[in-house]
């Protein structure tokens, strides 16, 4: 089974790469853009059959290393 | 007194330190990441580095090696600690010391001699100090923006948890003195037992007038006189 695991910074705290990735994006003229937030994208395979066993790992993957919860929030997709 | 330093692959200031408290006196013992027993130590030191090359978050894979069981059996039945930079991102990964190092504010890699002031002297690691004493001692890092929640801020001071703050040469702690966006300015801190101590500057570095001051020496002299 295969999921994508998004991790982002969390609301409240800042975050100065997407904010730089920001300030260029309206440098280049894409006056649209309301704001940027950057983070981290990881495919992860298990081997597991059950859906459900499955993705308690996954999570546990999540909370115990892919992110530190104090400042990162994630989202799991099951590809 | 008997210190261990901890060696993880990418450690850079192991060396450093080893000197700083074999010159204090310390019987030290360096201890590779991969055991499983730590020898009989009243001090461990995490030293500064780039442990795993900062993959995925700095101290993020350094904090789930096989030693930091035992260390953090240790830290629980009292043994100091010092995290110094990359270890004290290391003890926030752990969770033995709350809170996370993020970016710093101007996204740059800053390596200077900044001024920092002991904020609270009444503990095994500081009492050589003075209150409030202004020192310079060096800092090098990429992620030292010191970040916690409002409720472990609260809890930081009302119990004097903070060891040292970022000031400038007259000990004013405010924006313009911080070098990278910490929460109040927070240079270092301890944890509710004050058995650990967690800082982004580099006391090792700081311990010979040939190459820099002597400021770093007190962290070091009171440990062995504690």
């Amino acid at each position: 089974m295969k999921y994508s695991i998004t991790v982002t910074l969390k609301k409240d705290v800042l975050d100065p790469q997407g904010k730089v990735v920001e300030n260029t994006l309206k440098s280049m003229g894409l006056n649209s853009l309301k704001s940027v937030r950057q983070g981290k994208y990881f495919e992860i395979e298990v081997e597991e059959k059950n859906e459900e066993v499955a993705e308690k790992e996954v999570t546990q993957m999540c909370e115990k290393l892919l992110a530190n919860l104090i400042i990162e929030d994630y989202k799991i997709n099951k590809l | 007194m008997n210190s261990s330093v901890i060696v993880f692959p990418g450690s850079n200031c192991d060396r450093d330190v080893a000197l700083a408290l074999e010159k204090m006196h310390f019987k030290n013992k360096m201890v590779w990441h991969k055991d499983t027993s730590l020898p009989k130590s009243d001090l461990i030191v995490i030293p500064g580095g780039f442990s795993y090359g900062d993959y995925l978050r700095s101290g993020a894979i350094a904090g789930k090696s096989l030693i930091i069981n035992e260390i953090i059996k240790a830290a629980n039945s009292g043994c100091l600690i010092l995290g110094i930079c990359n270890g004290f991102q290391i003890l926030t990964e752990t969770g033995l010391l709350k809170g996370t190092l993020l970016r710093n504010k101007n996204l740059k890699f800053i390596n200077k001699d900044v001024n920092i002031k002991v904020v609270n002297n009444e503990t095994k690691f500081t009492s050589k100090y003075n209150l409030n004493q202004i020192l310079e001692i060096n800092i090098a890092h990429n992620e030292g923006n010191y970040f916690t929640n409002e409720t472990h801020m609260e809890e930081l001071k009302k119990e004097n948890l903070i060891a040292f703050k970022y000031c400038d040469e007259k000990g004013v702690v405010n924006d313009r003195s911080n070098p990278n966006g910490a929460l109040e300015n927070i240079a270092g801190i301890f944890n509710a037992k004050k058995n650990i101590l967690g800082m982004m500057p580099h006391p090792e570095r700081m311990i010979d007038k040939l190459i820099s001051n002597t400021d770093g020496i007190n962290l070091f002299s009171s440990l062995i006189s504690k």
